[in-house]
């Protein structure tokens, strides 16, 4: 689903290898000391960001020169998901057309994705009358409707309270389960990891490593790892 | 931000590039066509100019800060009754059109003043009154602000190391203070420097300016000569101040905001209550009496006959205009954040209206302009005058919306018209009607432009004023200026109240 070969990314005196393959419908969590390079990781495979050399591959296909907006790839950010002088219902339609001119049948899809989750009743409401975890609710039901095989998440929950955090994680679980979504999540959290993912992207001293299973992670004796860990060896 | 202009956004950059050409090529071309370089004269007269200027411009942006700071610390240290009174007195001057405030400084002290001849505001006294009325506020509600936002903890913390007064001002309150310090004296300095009316009205052969002097030599004595030597020294001048001045210039500012004041361990000894209690009352004395006699005078006195309402026609007509052109192109502007973006925003700070005016007149001089071309004019001048303010409102919702907000976009396919329309302009409506309001009140009170391009026939609101106090009916002249200032005042607290709800 994901393929980055031998990827070079570089800005000033930053730069971030990358290697790494990611299958369809799995959950991968991305970890990593802060500036390491997550984010940046994120936005190359939506297409924010160039590659210095390297190519990234979706669904088997070449995206250099592809445009963000014509990617497989929904991203979600930490802050920022929706437009604040836009309703919750027009924030949501804006993933299906950006004219925000919709059928009939369009219109049900967003009626949809308000109710999975969990939004029913707040179409009318802008993002300021909404709390923290509502409004990145509205980001989720914009993924469902834009209906792409790869979801990006950039910290989405990391100002939420836990017993928030991990309703939302669920919610994203059972997205995640109903569309078979491919899933890169950034986290500070390496418990999120332990929960949910089925592997485990770790970037460090500038690189973003091959996937492994959070037992392998959790096990590992690598020294980089047990120090992210903060485990004495 | 957008990176790069699109097509449609080169049209602001041309335009103002233009307009710049437009004043500048026909001055040098007139000079060169009748005797060539050796006819611009620096002269000792032309050199007194330049040092008047200097010395006023000096002396206003001394008083107003000094005074302007002082004022700025009591109020953020101290609670006293009808301090909020006092913040809202102090939005008032920036909101006022200059011939209404020289108006209201000579109802107190001019010679049939309340206080006549306590002081000869003709010359140099008259110009330091209205300046000082004008930056002292401004002053204080820039430092006001920097200081309030000082972390309460910081004041704890000298209490708690029992700093003295002293200690506490070195060490909590002039780091802030020093960092702006330098960019609010060189922006009062510009404001005083390239200031027209108040000089062109209170001054006189000796207290003359170069801005003042430009549209002299040209439309009194016609002597381009002598007014393309004076431009060139205001052009330079003016630019020293904007590289000083400039990122002053493009931020927001209104009036002062009582804001949750933080608490205070320091200013109880005797001196500093003084000099708190002083710094209050000379700040009330400069800005209270000249608005009180401007009501007092103007309150029996306002009229609405023919020649009031073709100037208030001719004036909105000129104030839509240019608020439309300064939105227009301030909207590219401000979404850049390259020097050459900021320096076209500054283009009528840089290159003062007289300069610009000069040229204008000049290209037009040719042929009879006529009214409606005139207007024309006066409206690109205004527009270009109120630009800087315009970006500088606009320049900070943008920031906002900022990066994430381009990334949503381009993620989502939102681009071109949509983008423009679904998304540019909702978000920045009301940074954009604020903006819109700012400008038209500049350009309602507008003197300058219509002063210096103007005929006969283009008789606006503050030109009406000015005809009014050479006739001597300053009856009249109140009456109209009362007008005036009670349409600006009113438009610029409704642009403030749209600024603070966004």
């Amino acid at each position: 689903m994901i393929k980055i070969q031998n990827a070079l990314y570089q800005l000033l005196d930053f730069s971030l290898q990358i290697d790494l393959e990611a299958e369809a419908g799995k959950f991968y969590v991305v970890l990593g000391t802060s500036g390491a390079g997550k984010s940046t990781l994120l936005s190359v495979i939506a297409g924010f960001e160039t590659l210095k050399f390297g190519t990234v591959f979706l669904d088997g296909k070449n995206m250099a020169n592809v445009p963000p907006a014509s990617r497989p790839v929904s991203m979600v950010f930490q802050d920022y998901n929706a437009f604040s002088h836009l309703t919750v219902w027009d924030n949501v339609a804006l993933g299906i057309s950006p004219s925000l001119k919709l059928s009939d049948a369009q219109s049900l899809q967003v009626v949809d994705a308000l109710q999975k989750v969990g939004l029913e009743g707040f179409e009318k409401r802008l993002p300021s009358e909404l709390s923290g975890g509502e409004r990145q609710r509205i980001a989720l039901a914009r993924v469902l409707v834009r209906n792409k095989p790869i979801l990006l998440l950039d910290e989405p929950f990391a100002a939420l309270d836990p017993a928030l955090r991990q309703e939302m994680l669920d919610l994203v679980v059972a997205l995640q389960r109903e569309q078979r979504l491919a899933i890169l999540m950034v986290t500070h959290q390496p418990q999120d990891a332990r929960d949910v993912a089925d592997g485990i992207i770790f970037v460090c001293e500038g690189k973003a490593h091959q996937p492994i299973s959070s037992k392998q992670f959790f096990t590992s004796n690598d020294p980089a790892i047990l120090k992210y860990l903060g485990r004495p060896r | 931000m957008n990176k790069s202009l699109t097509k449609a956004q080169w049209i602001a950059p041309t335009f103002i590039v233009g307009a710049v050409l437009l004043g500048l090529v026909p001055l040098f071309w007139f000079v060169l066509s009748h005797g060539g370089l050796q006819s611009l004269r620096f002269d000792q007269s032309i050199l007194s100019v330049l040092l008047f200027t200097l010395k006023q411009a000096l002396l206003s942006s001394l008083i107003s800060v000094a005074l302007g700071l002082l004022a700025a610390r009591a109020l953020t240290r101290r609670a006293f009754i009808g301090k909020n009174f006092l913040m809202n007195l102090f939005a008032v001057p920036f909101a006022l059109p200059a011939i209404v405030a020289v108006l209201g400084v000579s109802a107190v002290y001019g010679n049939q003043g309340w206080l006549g001849g306590v002081f000869n505001i003709y010359g140099l006294t008259g110009i330091l009154l209205v300046h000082v009325f004008f930056n002292l506020p401004l002053a204080a509600k820039i430092f006001h602000e920097a200081l309030s936002g000082i972390a309460p903890e910081r004041f704890r913390l000298a209490a708690q190391l029992s700093f003295s007064d002293r200690a506490v001002f070195w060490h909590v309150e002039w780091p802030v203070i020093s960092s702006i310090l330098p960019g609010i004296f060189s922006f009062v300095f510009l404001l005083c420097a390239a200031s027209f009316v108040v000089v062109l009205t209170l001054g006189g052969p000796i207290a003359t300016t170069l801005e003042v002097a430009i549209y002299q030599s040209l439309r009194m004595d016609f002597d381009v000569g002598r007014a393309l030597a004076l431009s060139i020294l205001q052009i330079i001048l003016c630019m020293v101040l904007v590289l000083a001045a400039g990122r002053m210039a493009l931020q927001e500012h209104g009036s002062p905001q009582s804001k949750n004041m933080a608490q205070r361990f320091d200013g109880s000894t005797f001196i500093a209550r003084t000099i708190d209690g002083a710094a209050i009352i000379i700040a009330i004395l400069v800005v209270l009496p000249p608005l009180l006699a401007l009501v007092v005078a103007g309150l029996l006195n306002v009229m609405f006959d023919t020649a009031v309402l073709s100037a208030m026609g001719f004036s909105i007509v000129i104030g839509s205009g240019a608020a439309v052109l300064a939105l227009a192109l301030a909207w590219p502007l401000a979404q850049l954040n390259h020097w050459s973006a900021l320096g076209l925003a500054l283009a009528g700070l840089i290159v003062p209206p007289a300069v610009l005016a000069t040229g204008w007149f000049l290209a037009l001089k040719g042929f009879d302009p006529g009214l409606s071309l005139t207007m024309l004019a006066v409206i690109a001048l205004n527009g270009l005058m109120a630009l800087p303010f315009s970006v500088a409102v606009l320049r900070s919702d943008f920031a906002q919306m900022g990066d994430s907000h381009h990334r949503l976009c381009e993620q989502l396919g939102v681009a071109g018209w949509n983008r423009f329309w679904r998304i540019n302009v909702p978000f920045m409506l009301p940074a954009l009607r604020q903006a819109g309001l700012l400008a038209f009140v500049m350009s309602l009170g507008d003197l300058t432009a219509v002063t210096m391009l103007g005929s006969g026939g283009l008789v606006t609101l503050p030109g009406l004023i000015h005809q009014q106090m050479g006739n001597y009916r300053s009856n009249a002249a109140a009456g109209t200026a009362l007008l005036l200032a009670a349409s600006c005042y009113t438009l610029a607290m409704l642009a403030q109240r749209l600024g603070k709800s966004r």
